[in-house]
């Protein structure tokens, strides 16, 4: 399996949100829903407080039990990719995966119905490019590529600095990794 | 102290702020699958049990009920879809990981199953509905076939009775997104629930007061082993992470606690049980109130537990500014 990640920088993302832009212009998302967002994560106590940004998304996860729980097989991975895909002409809409989902990372798409989530833009990967999100960042500290490669800037990132995923306990294995 | 504050707006309908994706269809069907594998159980153990003189209404006339109910099940669920047209690609694949792919063709096999087990004593129970079966050669065989491998159509009856049971409770367990369903627990507990409702519709169906008083003590067991079961699932919540922790606080104080232990556990668990126990003692009380809550009570099992499974999860993002959260950083 082709182990596609986004490595996203939390000490350079500044939460503008162009990325959940650049996405809906993108995908031609819907108003009114969401398939990324931006989370600021305060911890501490005042006056020692650290915030954090983190742009979110599908984690396209190795062992998604989204795709697992389908049960029509319309939620699956895309060639042998840990990229999670939706075929709408198998969707019936039942919402499985919707409560699969730790992340609650997908949504209903209106009015037809199917499910719908981030692609990481997988039509842009397959020419090549990086996801409209990644493109978009103004501080460029959103990354994509292939895990696979050492030698890829994802992987030499993950290799030099310390980095956290969401929700690990989960056993989904995601892969959108934050670097802290 | 950590805080998670949406910068954009994440409000996608039915997931945002809590999820809401089912609603009272799915309890529906869950209670009304649940109902047919009690039916279909306690049918076929009669019959392989050699009861059904004890018993004719539970072997015999009950069993009726099991495909119509199953039906309307159905139709809540189809009613739940988001994407309708698509309702046949359930049956175009079969995916060996997903409990809700083995439970749309565990339903495909209980139909002939059920079938078959009216057909078994039709002739006998229903003679109207027989004659008309045996109008068609093809009715005649299939009757002919069903009444000489009566034993056969138990067994398989009780073994696919037994698979809906469970597969309505691990449908939802297997989602381990939603810490409060996510236990083993609730397999056997909406199989047991099922069968109790099963027992109820006996004691409101049949008109043998031996038949019915033998249900009503069959009953008493069948709810205690229930709470038993609810019991260990809380304590099993009780014993568990941070967010199986935060899921039982819904059922123990918070907007759930009175629906679960007065409308749940006192009128559909605890109330019939008393009732049930005072009908086998002699005493004369109204025959229809028990196996009513009871019924109520299981419908309102798969009520709650759909309602706080879905409002038990790993992220808790505020949706938009709350001043007094500034209290929780000082």
């Amino acid at each position: 399996m082709t182990q596609y990640a986004m490595v996203i920088d939390t000490k350079t993302c500044i939460g503008c949100s162009d990325c959940v832009v650049a996405c809906k212009t993108e995908n031609n998302v819907p108003a009114g829903l969401n398939r990324d967002w931006v989370v600021e994560a305060t911890r501490g106590t005042y006056p020692n407080l650290t915030t954090e940004f983190r742009s979110e998304r599908c984690n396209h996860c190795s062992h998604a039990t989204c795709v697992y729980t389908c049960p029509t097989g319309a939620s699956h991975y895309w060639r042998d990719s840990n990229i999670v895909l939706v075929d709408a002409a198998k969707c019936t809409g039942c919402k499985a995966c919707i409560a699969a989902c730790p992340y609650d990372a997908r949504l209903i798409m209106h009015p037809d119905g199917y499910i719908d989530k981030c692609t990481f833009c997988h039509h842009r990967v397959e020419k090549g490019l990086d996801p409209a999100c990644v493109s978009t960042c103004p501080t460029r500290c959103m990354h994509f590529g292939v895990l696979d490669d050492p030698n890829t800037l994802v992987s030499r990132l993950l290799k030099s600095r310390d980095y956290k995923v969401l929700l690990s306990e989960t056993g989904n294995q995601p892969n959108v990794y934050y670097l802290v | 102290m950590i805080e998670e504050i949406l910068v954009t707006a994440r409000s996608n309908p039915k997931v945002d702020p809590s999820l809401g994706i089912w609603s009272w269809e799915i309890p529906m069907y869950l209670f009304l699958g649940g109902l047919t594998a009690g039916i279909m159980c306690f049918a076929a153990l009669i019959i392989l049990l050699k009861k059904e003189d004890q018993a004719p209404w539970a072997a015999r006339n009950m069993v009726i009920w099991a495909p119509v109910l199953l039906t309307v099940g159905m139709g809540a669920l189809f009613l739940d879809l988001e994407h309708k047209l698509y309702v046949y690609r359930f049956y175009t694949t079969f995916q060996i990981s997903s409990p809700m792919s083995w439970g749309s063709w565990i339903l495909l096999l209980v139909y002939p199953a059920s079938i078959l087990l009216i057909l078994c004593s039709i002739r006998d129970t229903y003679p109207r509905l027989a004659g008309l079966v045996d109008r068609f050669s093809i009715g005649r065989w299939i009757t002919t076939y069903a009444c000489s491998h009566r034993q056969q159509v138990a067994q398989w009856s009780l073994l696919l009775g037994v698979f809906l049971g469970f597969y309505t409770g691990i449908l939802l367990s297997a989602f381990s997104a939603r810490p409060f369903w996510n236990t083993g627990f609730l397999a056997p507990l909406f199989l047991t629930s099922g069968l109790s409702s099963a027992a109820a519709l006996v004691v409101l169906g049949s008109r043998s007061q031996s038949e019915r008083l033998m249900f009503a003590r069959y009953d008493i067991g069948l709810i205690s082993l229930e709470l038993a079961l609810i019991a260990l699932l809380l304590v099993n919540l009780a014993t568990g992470t941070a967010v199986q922790l935060e899921a039982l606080s819904h059922v123990i104080s918070g907007d759930f606690a009175i629906r679960f232990w007065l409308y749940f556990v006192c009128l559909g668990l605890l109330v019939p049980v008393v009732l049930n126990y005072l009908e086998i003692s002699g005493r004369r009380i109204w025959v229809f109130v028990s196996p009513v809550l009871v019924l109520y009570g299981g419908y309102m099992l798969r009520l709650i537990t759909v309602e706080v499974g879905q409002v038990s999860r790993w992220t808790h993002y505020v949706p938009s500014f709350d001043p007094a959260l500034l209290d929780l950083l000082r």
